[in-house]
């Protein structure tokens, strides 16, 4: 009971955590490195556990983070609906790639959510973006094995302190 | 909850994963998407959203604002006699400066009285403090700290002390977004300043750079020319800095020359900025003259 609370709150204060990092203002020269925090950590918690995650979820925290980044309603929410599906859908084989395999696969995954986004302003009438455009998923991907091992050292903080 | 839990799960496979929900939910966000884009039916939604949303920007920002606080608090002492200097050195010639506007102005005055001009531009302005959050670096958009309880509108001119920023395009309770001059959806009539040539200055993808395309080879255009607001289009008022000319060179067709323009305003700092308020005529009588003089009670006292 207790630890499914600790989980719980884990959970929620991870999704809180990456929507704080995600609206933090950084230096003009860092804005285009920023990784989709968002979406790695609901990366995780697909992987991890998925009974928590579903498609309806990841629409949910989308719209609150189109009303947060002032962002076209909807458009986060169907970039994580995309990534979830996806996620969701090749959970059991991405779970046992070794470390590098996953990062190249969050790689792939946040391409796709790039171009997604591209069509989405393109659709928009939006002019096409510049080439740091394109630097998000290396700094993502870079940033995954990171975010993987610290949710992971606290989820098992979490399982220890109980037993 | 049924999980797909290999990847020859059948295609329409009910549970949590199922290509129908994405179906369905990717309908409701594109419908989502076409309304926001084309209408304003879901600016109420965003209304209500904000009073939620506004606390986390404040706390998204104390990662900076104490970085800023920390460097304020490890200078040292040296730097800092040096900066006061400097800064009494800038406050002295800010001073001249100002004396001699306020000599300008007065002249300006006069003549203006002289030439009986009906309407001096009167300009109501309004302080507002850019919350300093930026989503996206392809679009140029600032947060300030004024909102419609400020009795900001949609469309008001934003300025800085070098010049114009850009527009007020979105309004919430008590922030609203302002899409810069540079952003690439914007574009500005400006004069250049020596010519009286009337041009219109686009945004591009860079925060430094302005760009105006579709100059006639044969324009009277250099490179150091002043740009400024012509006035036309009703949004920006006549007469402030845009920016000046860096480059000139020939487009693709070679019909035509493309200048570049750096902004006069800093847009890329966080900061104070000024909101211009619209320049509709007043209608209806003047305000009262406010009571000059000692407060009543004192009056009656000082009657004999």
């Amino acid at each position: 009971m207790n630890r499914a609370r600790a989980n719980t709150w884990l959970f929620w204060g991870s999704i809180l955590l990456c929507f704080m990092l995600q609206l933090m203002p950084l230096p003009q020269a860092l804005l285009p490195l920023k990784p989709y925090w968002l979406a790695l950590v609901l990366a995780y918690w697909a992987l991890e556990m998925p009974e928590r995650v579903s498609l309806g979820l990841a629409f949910l925290l989308g719209l609150f983070g189109d009303a947060l980044m002032g962002d076209l309603l909807g458009e986060h929410a169907m970039r994580l609906c995309i990534l979830c599906f996806i996620l969701l859908r090749f959970r059991s084989r991405l779970r046992f790639f070794p470390m590098w395999q996953q990062a190249l696969a969050v790689f792939a995954l946040l391409l796709n959510d790039r171009i997604v986004l591209v069509m989405v302003r393109a659709c928009a009438g939006e002019p096409p973006p510049p080439a740091e455009f394109w630097f998000e998923p290396v700094t993502g991907a870079l940033a995954w094995p990171w975010v993987f091992l610290l949710l992971d050292d606290l989820r098992a903080r979490v399982r220890t302190t109980e037993s | 909850m049924a999980l797909a839990n290999n990847e020859t799960a059948p295609l329409f496979a009910p549970g949590a994963s199922s290509t129908l929900r994405l179906i369905a939910y990717l309908a409701i966000a594109i419908v989502l998407m076409v309304a926001d884009h084309r209408n304003d039916y879901l600016a109420r939604v965003r209304w209500g959203l904000s009073t939620a949303i506004e606390p986390m920007y404040r706390i998204a920002a104390w990662p900076s604002q104490i970085a800023r606080q920390v460097s304020l608090a490890i200078t040292d002492r040296e730097e800092l006699t040096e900066r006061n200097s400097q800064l009494s050195e800038q406050l002295l010639l800010a001073q001249a400066r100002l004396n001699r506007l306020s000599v300008l102005r007065d002249e300006n005055q006069r003549l203006q009285e002289l030439l009986d001009v009906q309407r001096s531009l009167g300009l109501g302005v309004q302080l507002a403090k850019i919350i300093d959050v930026d989503t996206d670096p392809a679009r140029h958009r600032i947060v300030i700290n004024a909102g419609a309880r400020q009795r900001v509108e949609i469309g008001q001119a934003v300025l800085d002390a070098r010049g114009v920023m850009g527009q007020v395009v979105e309004v919430l309770p008590n922030t609203s977004t302002v899409l810069l001059i540079t952003d690439p959806a914007h574009a500005l009539p400006v004069t250049v300043e020596r010519t009286g040539m009337r041009v219109i200055a686009h945004g591009s993808v860079a925060l430094d750079r302005l760009e105006l395309p579709n100059v006639p080879i044969s324009a009277d255009i250099k490179v150091g020319d002043k740009l400024i607001t012509s006035g036309l289009g009703g949004h920006f008022p006549e007469g402030f800095p845009v920016g000046e000319i860096r480059s000139i060179s020939n487009d693709a067709s070679g019909m035509f020359a493309v200048a570049d323009a750096r902004p006069s305003a800093a847009l890329d700092r966080s900061g104070d900025v000024l909101i211009l308020h619209q320049l509709t005529d007043q209608v209806g009588p003047p305000a009262p003259a406010p009571a000059e003089g000692p407060p009543a009670s004192l009056r009656n006292e000082t009657k004999p």
